[in-house]
């Protein structure tokens, strides 16, 4: 049963590559997103044995991110429906692909006790994502994707490397190699201190640089500026998630050995402090929207390691600020997405007045804006609170002050871009459009905002107890 | 046999200093597919004979000797290039500062944590200089397929690492590790054709039109 989540999309995929037409293809997208998000959310509802030996098993934090992955996936696979219908001049047989295999290791990666396979799986989906930031072909683009796959695939290799180390600690300590996360979590008390310390440094370094966490972002605003919005939507909310899973997989055993804890919390919190304090000095005056979209997701991965390092109270807001993350970037990528479209620009010099060219887009990526800020009634104001009130019972007054300036900083200069996007009245020598708001375009964005609203006013109890499970998971038991 | 292993490693530290000192880019490229082949070999001489090893041996041969190298060759002849003209830095710098980084990968793997049994071979020193060797190639060398060389060096670092610890790395996740290896690859020989189209050239240090302004 599982083992569908992944076979489910690779099928797909397979079909995508051998369906003949254009237009026919992308309503495979639907058809597998679908069903993965109905098995996905009864394989969440089941409850899962307490302990399990093997090599896939889903856990509350798997469940997480699974539940992320696949709502935001489903929301973009109906949306390309209606975006590649605009897109009909190119053949969209490697991105439907492309897309489906990214699912299938998303999927596999959310599912996986095994550090190995998950280093695997993590690997694919940066390899497959590749050819997705290349879907417009021109000069631009491929200078986008020459960056990310170099510099996410050297990244990835050290984060092998740190595997090693980490596999090489178990060794030195009892002769017997294992690089299962159960094995590790029981005998993590006893490994080499040094390979240990080694390991984590390695793998924060090859990890993080998928996260994007300053200062190994440099790949981000060029991939997310270049890439159609659906693709940018699935780097921010999906390969994003991916990575943060595995770092908290690093996490789980820097807390059974309890010796390293104290190191890689104090590094998360100023990883996190450096990549809020670089998206506040990029964000100011960025003319180009989507680049915009990316700093603000360095702020986002930034705020997460924030929240990791502290720790305790902290947790619950960060796997909630997971999800809210996650779809936040969904609605404001499919929504720029369709301004970029209309516009046939992506600066603030071509796009004016949004709200009255495009309402119903403008509209959405007015909300988002507010939303991803951390303003109620949004569901990232609940996780960002939390978070900040946290940081504060904590007494680490510091940090919470930077964490409260940069934020301010970062609502200022994102404002002073986004306002005058949305605002005002279209320039009068922009040329007719192709491009209309439609309900397959203009549609789940708006779902995934009403999913927002309601996870901001009115948090489901089963999330909240799955959320719980999952910060349970990663405090500190004496 | 570990003895043979040894002098295989040693080997695959003189072939990275090769691809440092060496400007034409067919050659680098045999080079590093007979790395990829003494790698391949090393396995065999540490474990006992199985299946399992038969497979992995097979597979990491025929990979990184012959279609990895294959994949780059394809790349390199559709861009029409020959040679790394114009590294960031020249062939005698990088081969003294490959030198110097070996030297040093010597020095500090006699400070590691070794288990007893690895204390005496030169796996530790190996990994690290050819790391090493990976991530000079990488950030001195203008051409694409040049880093795509450096990328495939490094990787070849952390696979003699991981030789240590064949038991830990079961066949699922080495096989995977490799197709993924390959695809990365194979991709990036698509990536480099079409930079080759898009500018002329396959010189990295022309992706330049995305920046802050």
């Amino acid at each position: 049963m599982i083992h569908l989540l992944v076979l489910l999309p690779l099928l797909g995929g397979l079909t995508a590559w051998l369906i003949p037409s254009n237009r026919l293809r992308p309503l495979l997208l639907p058809a597998i997103a679908l069903p993965h998000l109905a098995l996905s959310l009864y394989l969440i509802a089941s409850a899962t044995p307490a302990q399990h030996g093997g090599w896939i098993w889903l856990d509350p934090l798997g469940k997480i991110t699974l539940l992320a992955i696949s709502t935001l996936f489903c929301v973009c696979a109906v949306y390309a429906v209606g975006y590649l219908a605009y897109r009909q001049e190119r053949s969209n047989r490697v991105l439907c692909l492309g897309l489906l295999v990214c699912l299938a290791a998303m999927s596999l990666v959310t599912l996986c006790q095994h550090l190995g396979l998950l280093w695997v799986a993590v690997e694919t989906t940066t390899v497959s994502m590749a050819p997705l930031i290349y879907f417009n072909r021109n000069a631009r683009s491929i200078e986008a994707t020459w960056k990310y796959l170099l510099i996410c695939s050297v990244g990835i290799a050290l984060a092998l490397l740190g595997l090693l180390f980490l596999a090489y600690a178990t060794h030195v300590a009892h002769q017997d190699a294992t690089l299962l996360l159960p094995d590790l979590l029981e005998d993590a008390r006893l490994l080499n201190r040094g390979w240990l310390h080694a390991a984590f440094i390695f793998l924060l370094v090859g990890y993080g640089s998928k996260l994007g966490l300053a200062p190994l972002h440099t790949w981000k605003p060029d991939a997310y500026g270049e890439a159609p919005g659906l693709v940018g939507a699935l780097l921010a909310g999906g390969l994003v998630n991916c990575a943060f899973l595995a770092i908290l997989r690093v996490y789980q055993v820097c807390l059974a050995s309890v010796a390293e804890l104290l190191f890689f919390q104090q590094v998360l919190v100023g990883l996190g402090l450096l990549s809020m304090a670089v998206a506040a000095i990029f964000m100011a005056r960025q003319h180009d929207f989507k680049r915009m979209l990316a700093y603000s997701s360095v702020e986002h991965v930034g705020i997460l390691a924030i929240g990791l390092g502290i720790g305790k109270g902290a947790l619950f807001g960060v796997l909630f600020h997971l999800i809210n993350n996650g779809l936040t970037k969904g609605v404001l990528f499919l929504s720029s997405g369709n301004i970029h479209r209309s516009y046939g620009g992506k600066t603030t010099e071509i796009v004016q007045g949004a709200l009255t060219r495009l309402p119903w887009s403008g509209g959405l990526f007015l909300a988002g804006f507010i939303a991803i800020t951390g303003s109620p009634p949004f569901s990232p104001f609940v996780s960002e609170f939390s978070i900040v009130s946290s940081i504060f019972v904590e007494r680490r007054y510091l940090v919470g002050g930077l964490f409260l300036l940069f934020l301010a900083v970062i609502f200022i200069g994102m404002a002073l871009t986004v306002l005058p996007m949305v605002m005002g009245s279209p320039r009068t020598d922009l040329g007719k459009s192709e491009y209309h708001d439609r309900l397959l375009t203009v549609g789940p964005p708006l779902v995934m905002l009403l999913v927002i609203v309601w996870l901001g006013v009115w948090p489901p109890e089963a999330l909240l107890q799955l959320l719980k499970d999952g910060a349970a998971m990663l405090e500190v038991r004496p | 046999m570990v003895s043979f292993a040894d002098q295989l490693l040693v080997l695959v530290m003189l072939i990275n200093f090769i691809m440092l000192g060496s400007s034409r880019l067919a050659f680098a490229i045999r080079a590093v597919a007979v790395q990829g082949v003494v790698l391949g070999i090393i396995p065999g001489l540490l474990h006992p004979f199985s299946g399992h090893l038969l497979a992995i041996t097979v597979s990491i041969i025929l990979a990184k000797g012959m279609v990895i190298p294959y994949l780059i060759n394809d790349a390199v002849r559709k861009a029409q290039i020959r040679r790394e003209v114009e590294p960031f830095l020249g062939y005698v710098p990088t081969l003294l500062l490959g030198a110097v980084f070996t030297a040093l990968a010597f020095v500090f793997a006699q400070k590691l944590p070794l288990a007893p049994e690895h204390r005496d071979l030169l796996f530790v020193p190996a990994s690290i200089a050819t790391l090493m060797t990976g991530f000079l190639i990488l950030t001195t060398r203008k051409k694409a397929i040049s880093q795509v060389i450096g990328y495939l060096v490094l990787e070849n670092g952390i696979f003699i690492f991981g030789l240590l610890l064949a038991e830990a790395m079961p066949f699922m996740v080495e096989a995977g590790a490799l197709l993924d290896l390959l695809v990365g690859i194979f991709v990036m020989g698509i990536v480099i054709n079409h930079i080759s189209r898009e500018f002329s050239s396959v010189d990295t240090s022309r992706l330049q039109a995305l920046r802050e302004e």
